[in-house]
């Protein structure tokens, strides 16, 4: 598996292409920044595609509550140092305005209540443009999204009736209540995404690098020991070296068994992975069809 | 190494999907929890063997019906390559989006059941890829399996195929013939052995050769600005910044350059990439121009050499593909995007539908539906800077938007 620079630079100068139209096309776009790796990667992409001036739209993060705290503790420290804006709206909020209900049980986990919260925002903020981190690569659903994504008022998303994407050509013609969903990284794999952190120095959370967690196994995956998971008795805490390949909140996102604590390490552990990245996604292993429900009530 | 799109065409059944899947499981570029999902789905099927169109067909219906809806994207890479497959559709609005996924490739697969040969069908798949100037055809025969892995058969069908090839426009195309079979694995990532009587490459060992430079087009440098970048900082008071991505050559610090449409001359100053000046703006990249002078530049205005104007014209004929269900009808207005700029144009002379089976030409029309291909002229509101689809493929096409809905509903090649 190669990713040499050319092949690398290609997928830059089309994603620092779709933020330029981005900021070209709409009114009031807003980049959603969960704190992971590839949302990382998109404000260093948003920065080359502006420079020397700011980022000329702001960030905003639909919190759950249940983050990782090496998560909230990145993401303020990036804006700061970027002088960027950051926008935060809870999931408890919505959960207190009675509009989603809290889930229970072993599985719970918040992840898809963010919809509510976000589609909220949107509506708050009227935000014409939500930039987003996901790929294609990532899962099924996703491969069939297109780079500038049309949502009606719902935040809905109709699989079936997309607009054809030709060329380098992005229409983001709208009416009033819609908006689009975009994604600069759309090509990029994870080793893509990887391989660009590896080169551009571009620094992320701990938690991507092995380090000693308290964690319990269930059904094959690693939980993290939290107050935010739901763990039965007889499911017994260890403590293990792991790392996060993936980082959504602490109820949907699964450890992998890791010595890997640097970027090279990592780099080299995606190469020789034989799972996928979303296999150690909680909220995917619901149903085949997981995602593409997600999708259609206006998630990411 | 680079990227390389391939857009893949074939008919219902003729096994597309399998095909992808066959070369994502040889490359071994499927991890163990997604061949865990296909290897329990094809049981749960029935079937006794693995289905690997499952790695590819994404949506609920297209799993319960067995087909392919929309455009997929698959990903995988060798040491050599990174591959991007645009997966599209055969039936229904199948022009709309074969062109669509023809569109960003410089490669195209098209699949043959050996059984039913060279059908209506391949006549389409073959002129898309020629309409669309497509450098690399590979011709899969697939289902070799099915025809007993004949040498008979296979030459009967490039014949066939071959007879198509006397009839298109763009004949630099260069023409592969592969047998295959997808679905037993023959000659697409490993040589078979029940195919001695062929002395080719497989599929991936002729992908893997392409040369990227020489497979995607070329031109003269067209330099359409996307953003002005003025960040109105103490260190940067006067910056004034074009960004864009340069298409078809190379632009250099001090070259001569005219700014479109007002024709004002001046020389390029400096190339940014992000923080950093470079001499030169290679073909594909993003980046920011200053120039000498102080000139009046926005949105949708385009650098070109002093030396080497494109046609500046309020109207032009181009060959459109229409992927709307309602009718483009003649003295209707619509948005022309043509990179990115954007101007008001209406339909003027809708002159011959163009059979895309090679057949001829219809000259009755009145209007044009969803998946017709026709010679049109549109009349603009505003003048666009072009070059004929054949010199330059990015500043040779448009898309065209329908002014009430939003909707892209087609798209042409200047002609």
């Amino acid at each position: 598996m190669s990713n040499s620079t050319a092949h690398i630079n290609a997928l830059e100068n089309e994603a620092i292409y779709i933020f330029r139209e981005v900021a070209a096309q709409f009114e009031k776009p807003v980049l959603l920044f969960s704190g992971g790796k590839d949302s990382i990667t998109l404000v260093r992409l948003a920065q080359k595609a502006f420079w020397p001036a700011k980022i000329p739209f702001p960030l905003m993060h639909i919190d759950t509550g249940h983050n990782f705290p090496e998560t909230i503790e990145f993401r303020d420290r990036l804006v700061e140092e970027l002088g960027l804006e950051l926008i935060v709206r809870n999931v408890q909020d919505s959960i207190d305005q009675g509009k989603v209900k809290e889930e229970s049980g072993k599985y719970s986990s918040r992840n898809a209540l963010q919809t509510t919260t976000l589609l909220d925002a949107i509506e708050e903020f009227k935000f014409d443009a939500c930039i987003g981190g996901a790929r294609r690569d990532e899962e099924k659903a996703r491969a069939k999204e297109r780079i500038f994504s049309v949502r009606d008022d719902f935040g809905q998303w109709d699989e079936r009736n997309q607009r054809p994407e030709l060329f380098d050509m992005l229409n983001g013609q709208i009416e009033l209540g819609q908006n689009v969903r975009v994604f600069p990284i759309s090509n990029w794999t994870e080793l893509d995404v990887w391989s660009y952190i590896e080169k551009e120095k571009i620094e992320i959370p701990s938690i991507y690098f092995a380090h000693k967690r308290k964690v319990f196994l269930r059904d094959g995956l690693i939980w993290s020991h939290s107050d935010y998971v739901f763990q039965e008795e007889d499911e017994e805490v260890l403590e293990r070296m792991v790392r996060f390949r993936t980082v959504g909140d602490m109820s949907c996102t699964a450890a992998v068994f890791s010595e890997a604590a640097d970027i090279e390490s990592v780099v080299q552990e995606i190469r020789d992975s034989t799972i996928s990245e979303r296999g150690a996604r909680i909220d995917d292993k619901r149903s085949e069809a997981a995602m593409e429900k997600r999708k259609q009530q206006g998630y990411f | 190494m680079e990227v390389l799109k391939i857009a893949t065409a074939g008919s219902v059944d003729d096994g597309k999907s399998t095909l992808i899947g066959r070369l994502l499981y040889d490359t071994k570029s499927l991890t163990s929890d997604k061949l865990e999902a296909i290897e329990k789905t094809s049981k749960k099927n029935g079937y006794d063997y693995l289905d690997f169109s499952l790695a590819t067909d994404g949506l609920v219906a297209e799993r319960e019906q067995g087909i392919t809806i929309d455009v997929a994207h698959i990903y995988f890479s060798t040491a050599t390559k990174s591959y991007i497959i645009a997966d599209t559709p055969g039936h229904v609005e199948y022009t709309r989006n074969m062109v669509t996924g023809a569109s960003t490739s410089q490669a195209a697969i098209i699949l043959i059941d050996a059984r039913k040969g060279v059908i209506e069908q391949t006549n389409r798949h073959f002129f898309i890829n020629n309409l669309l100037r497509i450098k690399e055809v590979v011709v899969a025969i697939n289902k070799m399996d099915l025809v007993d892995f004949s040498e008979d058969r296979y030459n009967e069908i490039k014949a066939d195929f071959e007879e198509l090839m006397a009839k298109r426009d763009y004949q630099d195309q260069k023409i592969t013939f592969i047998p295959v079979s997808a679905l037993k694995g023959d000659n697409v990532v490993h040589k078979s052995e029940n195919t001695p009587w062929y002395k080719g490459e497989t599929l991936l060992e002729h992908l893997e050769e392409l040369d990227l430079a020489a497979v995607s087009n070329a031109g003269t440098p067209r330099f359409p600005v996307q953003y002005v970048i003025r960040p109105k900082t103490e260190e940067f008071h006067d910056f004034r910044g074009f960004a864009g991505k340069v298409y078809g050559g190379e632009l250099s610090v001090g070259d001569e350059v005219v700014a479109l449409p007002s024709q004002t001359r001046s020389k390029i100053k400096e190339i940014y990439f992000y923080d950093k000046k470079y001499q030169t703006a290679s073909r594909r990249s993003s980046v920011t121009i200053t120039l000498e002078d102080e000139i009046n530049i926005s949105r949708g205005d385009m650098l070109v050499k002093a030396n080497d104007l494109p046609t500046i014209e309020k109207q032009f004929t181009a060959t459109v593909s229409w992927m709307d269900t309602d009718n483009m009808v003649p003295g209707k207005k619509y948005v022309v995007q043509h990179g990115v700029n954007k101007v008001l144009a209406k339909v003027d002379t809708i002159h011959h539908k163009i059979n895309p089976d090679y057949s001829g030409i219809d000259d009755t029309v009145q209007s044009l539906g969803m998946n017709d291909i026709a010679q049109v002229t549109f009349k603009l509101n505003k003048s666009i800077f072009y070059d004929k689809f054949k010199e330059h493929r990015t500043n040779g096409s448009f898309i065209l938007i329908d002014t009430q809905t939003n909707s892209t509903v087609g798209a042409g090649f200047i002609g």
